[in-house]
Formats: structure tokens, C-alpha cells, sequence
């Protein structure tokens, strides 16, 4: 696959969003992987993050807001030969779908959830978000926000997420290789991405982020959960970018007798164990 | 007995299991119903429960009959205590009622019929049973007083017990044994119904879940997922059982929310799916429907109804939701609302729900409610051979020469040649945003916005030639009707039965397809002089709905909301009632 294949769409967003750093980043992961894109499946919710698979050549179910995981799910476990990638913003896979995001990770279900995390409501015009900093101020929290912002990386792992990692809409190699590997996983895949919302969020900006993250070392041990933990709580001066955690447990697709072989979708239904079925009855 | 001693019928007879929750009334009463449709007999068996997983009153009516019978009745032939609260059913005696309990147990003070206090703790106890075996006793009991055959009721516990364990089998026959001598002992004091003779060819027992379920099986469906609730878990809780057999995902999932988001996934992929809930889980789906309407994506959900508003009464009955199912969902979508008649009819009206659902790019809500869900009928036989599963998807050819695929194409029916993502030839978009032929975002209001309203909406003119009008019973050319949907079907045929044995002119007009509605299908209201609408609400929601339609005002009503079903008597009293009033509309 060439990345002129991907396509070359018109954007709904404001020059210098950090979405078009990660739609970038996810053109060359999906060109470096040579996905099959007929096989792939992107999944979006709501909000300016959720328009990416608007802006690439390929399959998609741009559903409700929240609702991206759900609809994934879904998909996934009708046809398991399908890539399932989700892209949505941190407002929607954190916040309307915060119970969604919980109970994938427990399913362990076999997709990738890539989340645009600028720490705002952009499409709204400039709330507060799940992620926003303690004293973060905005029309809508005049005082600063007092909520403690919700941890998405120690959320995961605290959940058995098997492929938990962060990056910056900044970094394109960094971030193409962090989707590459959480495609590449079987299971849960999180890719936590920090970027900046040009318009409304004034505090977290490029530079803010840029100066602030710091990959991993080297020999960091990725399958060390209390270490990884650490690092996935990690904020402020120094934000460790790279795969937090990594753990191996079967996907839901693989624990699941029903479509260990075959997708469901692919073994189709049997209405001939009917007759066999109905003999029960009598 | 019963409401219908009076007509040509020799068995019609009521056997009531009471006790509390925890102590087996459904063991027992399946046990009878199962063995009563084996032998050939009619049988409607309903449970009255508390929200309570121990305790409380419940009850577990059996009604078996050697003509069809499809309600419960108010009066009980053979009631089992095994509590001291089942006293609240002596009313429903008569005189040559029978009342089995055990006052070592539970005491029981004397009624109407003819009380046997049996030792039925000790009975089991000394042939060897433990205490959970005072059902079998009981079960025993019963089919001893009915001289039941005991050959074939033996075989039938050692094919049901001996299943997992020889020995709880044998245990079992034993028990049953002694309760079934026992019994026979009594019999040429007690007179009681005869039926060791079989009343017709073995029937199936099925639950009214069960039936939705082997609907959606036959139809293809391979993926539910569902959030518990009363009462549409019996749903889900079946399909699991044959998930391996029949390549059905069952996921049970966070929410109701997460459930019709799965579904509609689901669906885009490729699979027929489905959903289940009561009220309140249908009210967290409906932003979730609204999107299946957007996306075009078929989708069968399953609306078990029960009294509300909120929780209102988990276990019991109601028809409540007949408007809210209509209205469900933000802006302007086309779908099918179905209320199916009675056990038989949920397995056929699921089965048509998918093709309808795949047929139009649309969702399809089949309207079933506690009485349905939570009772056993006798049936024939449920004919799947029926059943044709029509997927109207795109054949591999034509998808290798649409180079140009379109999701939503623009069509005079409204509904577009429907792709599946993972194909080879092209992409498939859907967006809960408005969008173009293609599936993407668009705000162009001058064309493309007015176009896909009308296109989605353009849906509900073949929709009006698919739906049936209401099911018709009784005399073609009565001089009045009664009108009804859904789960009252069999007590509101009774009750016509009833009027018309009164002499009363009076037929049936009964629903099963509730939207879209047609004006057409009204034509009989203008040759009655007298039109009741008898339903399970209190602001008469069809009735509301017709008037709508045809702009006939239905102000002569019949309802009840205190969760309980219809019995025929009180349709027929309400009706009786109604006339006396003056009933001319």
C-alpha cells in the first residue's frame, strides 16, 4: 500500500490541530504495516478527533458519541478477521464512554483504541475534559476544575489491558511505531496520544507537551506492572511517552470456544439444528 | 370447570402451585405442563412472582384443557399450598375444588373446597428423598388425583433426573411413588378429572422466551447482546444454551447502552443481531436506535414490557409502552413496532422481524410483556420450514462491478443495495452524522440533507404494503368488536366466545403489527355499532392510537394496570358493564 492510496481528504479542523500530527502518524503505521485496508474497520464516536476516519480511504462506523467501544465490539466479535481500530477524543472514550473503555479492557477484546487526548472539549467549544489538569480554567469551570482528572494509562492497567502506551500528535515516528505495535497486538490495545488544542486549550500547548515528555529508557521493563504503574501516573514536569505496559492473557476472541477457528460471521448461521432443537420441546 | 364449563368442553381444569420463592413452583409446574402437553392436552401456564429471589407469595397457575386456551382463569380446581399466604387463592375455589397441603409444614385454614392435608415432607423423607423432593411429592400428588398415567409420568423423571445422575433419577421415582399411591388412595373419596386417556398427539411446551429466541435462531441471528432484566432475560439465558450448536455470540454487556451499540456493530459487520430489554434498559437503547434509523443498519430489539413508570413492578405484567415504542428515538426514522399475539406467535414474529429488519435497512421492535415472556403453551408443532431467510445483501458479482459503491443510494424505495465491510471491491462508510451517498459528513442543506430525510423516510410506503391488518374472530358481519394488541389475544378470544355464548353479536379485532399503521385497516370500525378497546394500560394507548389514524374517537375502553393480566371473566363482566352503559359510540 502506497499513503497516496489512504487518500487526500479536505479536514473539518483548525490549522494546527494535533489531529493532523496523528492522522499523519497513522497513515505511516497503516502504509508500514501494509494493512489490508478492505479488512480494517475504523470505529469513531464524536468530537473533531472522531472525523479521522471521515479523512481516510477505508471502511468506517463514525457512530454516537461514547459509543465508539461498543460499536467495536461488535464488530469485532462478528467478524474477528477484521482490523478494528477506534480513534475518538478523550471526552469521548473517557468520559460519555468511561464504562464502555472499563469493560473492553476486561473482554479483552481484540481492538485498537487510539485516543486523541488534547485535555478539552474542542467541538463544544472549550470544557472541561476527564483528563483536564486540577485548576484548569475554562467558561464552564470559572474557578479551575476541582475533579480529579481521570488516569486513562493506570485505568488500564489496573483493568488487565495487555498493551497500554502514550505518545504526542508531535512525534510522528514515536507515535506511527506505538500504533504499529498496538495493531500488532492481540488484545486490548490503548494509545494514549497527547496533543494540543490550538484553540481552546491555551495551557497544554505544543510546547508544553513537547518539552515535557520523556521516553522510556532503554531496558525499561514493560511486563513490570508496579513500574509500569508508576510511570503511567507519571505528570507533570517529565510525561513518560512509549509502551507502558505489556502483558500476555488470551483475547476474548481466543477465549471464546464459539470463534476460536472461524469468525462467527464467516461459520454463519445453522438453521438446520432447529429440527434437532425443537425435539427438546416435546 | 372454569369459564368454559359452559361450552362443549369436558377438560378445562386450573392447577394452581403457591408457595414462596425459593421452594420450587416452577419445577413442579413445569413438570406438569410438560407432561400434560405430552399428553396431547392443551395447556397455558402462567407464574405470578414477586421481585424477590427468596420468600414472598408466588404462584404458578397451570390451565389444561382439551381445546386451546391461551389465558389464565380466575378459578382453581386444584390449588397446592405449601404456604400458610397461599390461603389468599381460596377464593378461587369452588366447591368441588382441591386443596393439597401439608399442615406439619405450613398450616392452612379450611376454604371453599375439599382440603387434603398430606405429610408431604414425610412422604418424601421416608422414600428416601431429601427436603428439595416435596415438589416431586407434590408434583405426584396432582397427577395421582388426575390418574395421570404413572408409567409414563416415572419414565418422564428418570429421563429428566437420570440426565446428569442415575441415582437422583431413581431417588425421584421413588418419591414420586409414594405421593402418586398416596393419591390413588384417596381418589374414590375425592372425584377429580380423568386423564389417563391422551387428549391428542404430544404438543411442545414452550416459555414464551424461549419462542422469541427460536424465532431469532431460525432466522440466522447469530449475536444478542443484552443487560439482564426482567423480563427478557429468559432471552438471552436460551440462547446462551445454544450458542456452539447455532454460531450465536451472546455477550452480556455493561449496558443497555453498550447493548444496542454492540448490536448495531454487529449488524454493520454482517451478522443478523439483536437486543433485549424491558422498559427501563429500552429507554437507555434509544439514542441507540435512533442510530441504527441513521445508519440504516438492521436491528431486532426485543421490548419485554412490564408495569412502569421507573422500576415500577419488575415481575409483572403490563402493556405500557405501546406509544413509547412507536416514539422511541430523536428525529425522524422509519421502523416496525410488532406486539405478537401469543407463544407461537413470538417465534414467527421474530423470524419476520429480521427479514423485515434486513428487507429495509431499518430497526424492528417486536412488543412482548411479562405474560408472554414468563408462561408455557402447548403447541403443535413450530414450523421453521416456514421461515425463509432473506438477507438482501449484495451478491459477490455485483460487488465486483460496482466500482462506485454507495451505501446510501439514493433509490425510489429509499433503500440502498446494502455492502459489508471486509468485501474486496470497496469500502462501506456508515456516520451518525448526516452524510452523502457514501456515508461521509456532509451540512449540505440544500441538497444532500432534504434528500436523506426523504430517502430514509421514503421507507415507510413499502413498510404500509408489508404490515398486516388486525387478526379478525368471531362473526364476519358482528354488530360490535372488540379491539386488541399483543399478549391479551387469548383472553379477550375467550371472552368473545363468552359474549357471543350470551348471545352478544361480538367479534375480535386484534393486532399484531402496530406501526406503521394503516388507515385501511380500519374499515371494519365502520360497520360496528359498538367498538371497546381492551388494554393492559390506563391512558388507553391503542385506542390513542387509532383515534390518530382514523380519526375515530375509541372513548369505550377497557383497562387494567395492577400488573396482572386480563382474565377472560373480567373482560366479559367490563364488556357486560360497557353495554349496560349504553354502548352506542
Amino acid at each position: 500500500m502506497r499513503p497516496e492510496d489512504l487518500g487526500n481528504f479536505e479536514t473539518a479542523w483548525c490549522p494546527g490541530c494535533g489531529n493532523f500530527g496523528i492522522l499523519d502518524a497513522l497513515k505511516d503505521a497503516l502504509v508500514k504495516l501494509d494493512i489490508d485496508m478492505h479488512k480494517t474497520v475504523f470505529v469513531s464516536g464524536i468530537g473533531q478527533a472522531a472525523k479521522e476516519p471521515q479523512y481516510l480511504n477505508c471502511n468506517f462506523f463514525n457512530g454516537l458519541h461514547g459509543r465508539a467501544i461498543p460499536a467495536a465490539t461488535g464488530i469485532k466479535l462478528a467478524n474477528k478477521d477484521l482490523h478494528v481500530i477506534v480513534t475518538s477524543g478523550d471526552g469521548d472514550i473517557y468520559g460519555e464512554g468511561g464504562n464502555h473503555f472499563i469493560h473492553a479492557i476486561r473482554r479483552n477484546i481484540d481492538i485498537t483504541v487510539i485516543v486523541h487526548d488534547n485535555q478539552i472539549y474542542g467541538l463544544t467549544k472549550g470544557q472541561a475534559s476527564p483528563t483536564s489538569d486540577l485548576g484548569f480554567v475554562t467558561k464552564v469551570q470559572p474557578h479551575g476544575v476541582i475533579n480529579e482528572p481521570v488516569h486513562p494509562l493506570a485505568m488500564a492497567i489496573a483493568l488487565g489491558a495487555g498493551f497500554v502506551a502514550r505518545s504526542f500528535s508531535g512525534d510522528k515516528a514515536h507515535l506511527s511505531s506505538m500504533i504499529q505495535q498496538a495493531v500488532a497486538f492481540k488484545g486490548f490495545s490503548l494509545v494514549d496520544v497527547l496533543q494540543p488544542c490550538v484553540t481552546f486549550n491555551k495551557k497544554n500547548n505544543f510546547a508544553w507537551y513537547k518539552h515535557r515528555i520523556q521516553p522510556l529508557p532503554q531496558d525499561y521493563d514493560a511486563h513490570n506492572k508496579a513500574l509500569a504503574f508508576e510511570k503511567a501516573l507519571q505528570w507533570g514536569d517529565a510525561i513518560p511517552v512509549g509502551v507502558i505496559y505489556r502483558d500476555g492473557r488470551p483475547a476474548y476472541e481466543d477465549a471464546c470456544g464459539l470463534m476460536a477457528e472461524k469468525s462467527i460471521l464467516s461459520q454463519g448461521p445453522d438453521p438446520s439444528k432447529l429440527t434437532q432443537i425443537l425435539q427438546e420441546f416435546f | 370447570m372454569g369459564l368454559q364449563g359452559s361450552f362443549m368442553s369436558n377438560v378445562d381444569l386450573t392447577i394452581k402451585i403457591a408457595g414462596e420463592a425459593g421452594q420450587g413452583l416452577q419445577a413442579i409446574g413445569g413438570l406438569l405442563s410438560r407432561l400434560f402437553a405430552r399428553k396431547g392436552y392443551h395447556v397455558f401456564a402462567n407464574q405470578v412472582v414477586q421481585s424477590r429471589v427468596r420468600g414472598g407469595h408466588n404462584w404458578f397457575a397451570i390451565r389444561i384443557a382439551d381445546h386451546p386456551v391461551h389465558s389464565p382463569s380466575l378459578k382453581t380446581d386444584i390449588l397446592v399450598a405449601l404456604d400458610t399466604e397461599s390461603s389468599c387463592h381460596l377464593k378461587e375455589l369452588g366447591k368441588d375444588s382441591i386443596v393439597i397441603f401439608d399442615s406439619r409444614q405450613a398450616a392452612f385454614p379450611a376454604g371453599a373446597g375439599r382440603m387434603l392435608d398430606v405429610p408431604m415432607a414425610e412422604l418424601a423423607s421416608k422414600a428416601g428423598g431429601n427436603k428439595l423432593m416435596v415438589n416431586t411429592v407434590a408434583a405426584s400428588l396432582v397427577l395421582g388425583l388426575l390418574n395421570f398415567d404413572s408409567g409414563e409420568f416415572f419414565a418422564f423423571l428418570v429421563q429428566s433426573f437420570g440426565k446428569k445422575d442415575k441415582e437422583t433419577g431413581e431417588t425421584n421415582v421413588k418419591v414420586a411413588r409414594a405421593g402418586y399411591d398416596f393419591a390413588r388412595k384417596l381418589t374414590p373419596a375425592v372425584k377429580t378429572t380423568d386423564v389417563s386417556r391422551p387428549a391428542g398427539k404430544p404438543k411442545m411446551l414452550v416459555g414464551g422466551s424461549e419462542a422469541v429466541a427460536l424465532g431469532a435462531l431460525t432466522a440466522g441471528c447469530q449475536f444478542i447482546s443484552a443487560y439482564p432484566m426482567s423480563p427478557s432475560t429468559g432471552i438471552m439465558t436460551y440462547l446462551a444454551s445454544k450458542a456452539e450448536l447455532c454460531h450465536i455470540v451472546v455477550e452480556q454487556s455493561e449496558d443497555e447502552v453498550a447493548s444496542i451499540n454492540m448490536a448495531v456493530g454487529a449488524s454493520f459487520a454482517g451478522v443478523r443481531a439483536m437486543t433485549a430489554s424491558s422498559g427501563g434498559g429500552f429507554a437507555l437503547m434509544i439514542e441507540g436506535l435512533s442510530l441504527a434509523g441513521m445508519v440504516e443498519t438492521p436491528i431486532v430489539v426485543v421490548l419485554a414490557q412490564r408495569p412502569a413508570p421507573a422500576t415500577g413492578l419488575p415481575t409483572r405484567t403490563a402493556q405500557e409502552d405501546l406509544l413509547f415504542a412507536i416514539h422511541a428515538g430523536h428525529g425522524e426514522f422509519p421502523r416496525v413496532v410488532m406486539a405478537p399475539a401469543d407463544i407461537e406467535g413470538c417465534f414467527y414474529a421474530t423470524a419476520r422481524a429480521f427479514n423485515l429488519a434486513d428487507k429495509y435497512r431499518i430497526p424492528v421492535i417486536i412488543l412482548t410483556d411479562q405474560l408472554l415472556a414468563d408462561s408455557f403453551a402447548a403447541i403443535d408443532a413450530l414450523h421453521p420450514e416456514k421461515i425463509r431467510i432473506q438477507r438482501y445483501l449484495m451478491a459477490e458479482g455485483e460487488l465486483g462491478q460496482a466500482k462506485d459503491y454507495k451505501s446510501f443510494l439514493l433509490t425510489p424505495s429509499g433503500v440502498s443495495p446494502r455492502a459489508l465491510p471486509g468485501n474486496p471491491y470497496c469500502f462501506v462508510a456508515a456516520d451518525s452524522d448526516e452524510h452523502d451517498e457514501y456515508g461521509r459528513i456532509t451540512e449540505d442543506l440544500d441538497e444532500m440533507r432534504p434528500r436523506m430525510v426523504e430517502k430514509r423516510n421514503r421507507k415507510m410506503k413499502g413498510l404500509l404494503r408489508e404490515l398486516k391488518g388486525p387478526s379478525w374472530y368471531g362473526p364476519r358481519n358482528a354488530k360490535e368488536v372488540l379491539v386488541g394488541w399483543g399478549s391479551t389475544y387469548g383472553a379477550l378470544k375467550e371472552a368473545v366466545d363468552a359474549l357471543q355464548a350470551d348471545g352478544v353479536s361480538v367479534a375480535l379485532a386484534h393486532f399484531e403489527d402496530l406501526w406503521p399503521m394503516d388507515k385501511r385497516h380500519f374499515d371494519f370500525l365502520k360497520k360496528v355499532r359498538l367498538a371497546v378497546v381492551a388494554e393492559n394500560n390506563f391512558t388507553g394507548q391503542l385506542a390513542n392510537l387509532i383515534t390518530r389514524t382514523t380519526g375515530v374517537v375509541m372513548d369505550r375502553r377497557i383497562s387494567k394496570y395492577n400488573g396482572l393480566p386480563f382474565t377472560a371473566r373480567e373482560v366479559v363482566d367490563a364488556y357486560k358493564d360497557l353495554r349496560k352503559k349504553g354502548g352506542r359510540r
